[in-house]
């Protein structure tokens, strides 16, 4: 099986404060991943890694076999790696359409493109249609400070999509949803994951995780416990004891003793 | 047109190009508060050329901005390193050097200045300031404005939708600084004579607060900005002693009513620049505002929002 991203042996350290130990996993070529664990496990640290924001302290990640940590950050997405941010960035003073038209950048970033008005170009219309399909089309001009977050979420997503990513991956896109916007999401997720991109999803909501992803791996203290279906992820000892604390309270305390 | 009109409209064209040079930079999240260093490099440089070789006037002032745009270029490797207030001080200390640079050269005639020989009446600023509004207003209607001013908002976001922060933040710097070169020839054409002491720090402070005032987020705003501070303090040569002899009628005093002090005018200015600060942080023309003008109508039609 060719995994379209894999991580091996990667750590990163802050100082001297380990964050991520050693951990490996493959993202399968269109798979549906959820990457969960506790809060401060690490989760949004391995994006910030895959995405270049930070740079490895040790280990490889490698995206259709090519090593990447070498490459500059903004020429990943490029290369079929977008993601979308836990706390919402987009652009506070651009309008809903300027932000998806930032997301064509990669495919659109030459000079004969960046000296050309966007106004009646063939990228506004891509994003004003890619908006329409996914129902935010009554705010195009809207400057997105003003929009509810609900919105501003989905608009991140799609600001993702519209790179044409192989590799799409979302950091929380349930939070503060309720469950209709959650439903409609995940639905939304499925129909894009059916055109081929593979989705890398970190979630806290487990019953969207079980609904859209077919695999999960799981973090805890910086360091994977798990990586296997989602169906079992719930069973496993070590992921119950990561969410409940059992054995990590007893641990705790035999050490003491 | 009245000597007085064409005076005022020279400097009012001179003031917005400036401002837009100052702006590119500001829209990229760079505050530039060297823009009398720019100013003086494109004056004394058409000064030089036009005092020293009699070269004609676009050629002067010509090279006078591709040296300013140029020496833009070159300073931003360095000065677009630092951030936030270390970038304001390093751009002022660039002023301060180009000042003291022209201010010991005998070439540039030190604190003598130099007289220029070629005049050009007002219609040359003033086309070349719809000429430069226009290209600023294309400018920013492009990609390129676009990332532009995504670096503003998130330079790292911006950066991972794979823009250049770099690049795009030296290319506005240098274009900026260019435009602001072509503010300082046409200054030193209109009025046939430059000294080092016009192109002071407060200049510099004075077209960096067009600008945040007028506003950062669209191609209006510098252009609202430059209008309003030009013509206030022309506005209040006029009002200013009519309220004053206004107070002094209600007050009862009799009697002819000597003209207030010129310092009430900036007094005011400054008042004014507080309020602004205060009630439209961030400036004058907006985009939210610009989006109330333009797409509400567009808007109405569609259904409530999903
Ligand atoms: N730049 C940084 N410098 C120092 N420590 C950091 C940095 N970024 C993250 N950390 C630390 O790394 C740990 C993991 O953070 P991370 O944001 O990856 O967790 P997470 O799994 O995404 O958590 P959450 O579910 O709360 O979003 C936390 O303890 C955090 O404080
Ligand atoms: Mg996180």
């Amino acid at each position: 099986m060719t995994a379209l991203m894999s991580l091996t042996n990667v750590s990163k350290n802050f100082g001297g404060l380990a964050v991520i130990t050693d951990v490996s996993f493959d993202v399968p070529a269109g798979a549906r991943m959820a990457l969960i664990g506790p809060n401060g496990a690490g989760k949004t640290t391995i994006f910030n890694l895959i995405s270049g924001v930070y740079q490895p302290s040790a280990g490889e990640i490698r995206l259709e076999g090519q090593e990447i940590s070498a490459i500059p950050s903004r020429e990943r997405i490029g290369l079929g790696i977008a993601r979308s941010f836990q706390n919402i960035r987009l652009m506070p003073h651009l309008s809903v359409l300027e932000n998806v038209m930032l997301g064509q950048q990669a495919r659109a970033g030459n000079l004969g493109n960046m000296l050309s008005p966007l106004r009646r170009s063939r990228w506004r219309r891509e994003a004003e249609e890619l908006l329409e399909q996914m129902g935010l089309d009554t705010y195009p001009g809207e400057v997105v400070a003003t929009l509810p977050y609900g919105i501003r979420k989905k608009i991140e997503v799609v600001r993702a999509l519209v790179a044409k990513p192989k590799l799409l991956m979302l950091d929380e896109p349930a939070a503060g949803l309720n469950n209709t916007e959650t439903a409609n999401l995940k639905d939304f997720l499925m129909q894009i994951a059916a055109t081929g991109v593979t989705l890398l999803v970190v979630e806290h909501d487990m019953s969207l995780v079980r609904s859209l992803c077919d695999h999960a791996v799981v973090l805890n203290f910086g360091e994977k416990i798990y990586d296997g279906p989602t169906a079992e992820v719930q069973k496993d000892p070590d992921v119950l004891e990561a969410y409940l604390g059992t054995r990590h309270a007893g641990k705790e305390t035999t050490d003491v003793a | 047109m009245s000597g007085y009109w064409a005076g005022i409209l020279t400097i009012l064209a001179i003031n917005i190009i400036f401002a837009y040079g100052i702006f590119l930079p500001v829209a990229t999240g760079q505050l530039n508060l060297g823009g009398a260093g720019f100013q003086a490099i494109g004056a004394y440089g058409a000064a030089f050329l036009s005092a020293s070789f009699g070269l004609p006037v676009p050629v002067t002032i010509g090279v006078g901005m591709a040296i300013a745009g140029i020496t833009g270029f070159v300073i931003a490797f360095p000065l677009l390193r630092t951030r936030g207030v270390y970038l304001v001080l390093a751009t002022f200390a660039f002023a301060e050097v180009v000042g003291g640079l022209i201010l010991n050269s005998d070439t540039f005639g030190g604190a003598m200045g130099l007289s220029v020989p070629a005049f050009i009446d007002w219609h040359v600023p003033v086309t070349a300031a719809v000429v430069v509004t226009l290209f600023v207003f294309y400018l920013m209607s492009t990609r390129f404005g676009l990332t532009m001013r995504a670096a503003h908002d998130d330079e790292v976001v911006t950066d991972l939708m794979g823009v250049n922060v770099r690049s795009i933040q030296v290319a506005a710097f240098a274009i900026g600084g260019a435009l602001a070169g072509l503010a300082g020839g046409l200054y030193a054409h209109s009025f046939n004579f430059v000294e080092i002491q016009s192109f002071n720090a407060l200049v510099s402070i004075y077209v960096l607060l067009y600008v945040l005032l007028g506003g950062t987020q669209t191609a209006w705003g510098p252009l609202a900005g430059a209008t309003f501070f030009t013509m206030l303090p022309e506005a209040l040569r006029t009002v200013l002693p009519a309220l004053k002899s206004g107070i002094y009628s209600l007050a009862g005093v009799e009697g002819a009513v000597p003209a207030p002090d010129d310092s009430w005018r900036f007094v005011i200015l400054g008042a004014l620049t507080i309020a602004m600060m205060v009630f439209r942080p961030e400036g004058l023309i907006t985009r939210t505002m610009i989006e109330r003008f333009g797409f509400h109508r567009s808007r109405a039609g569609k259904g409530a929002p999903a």
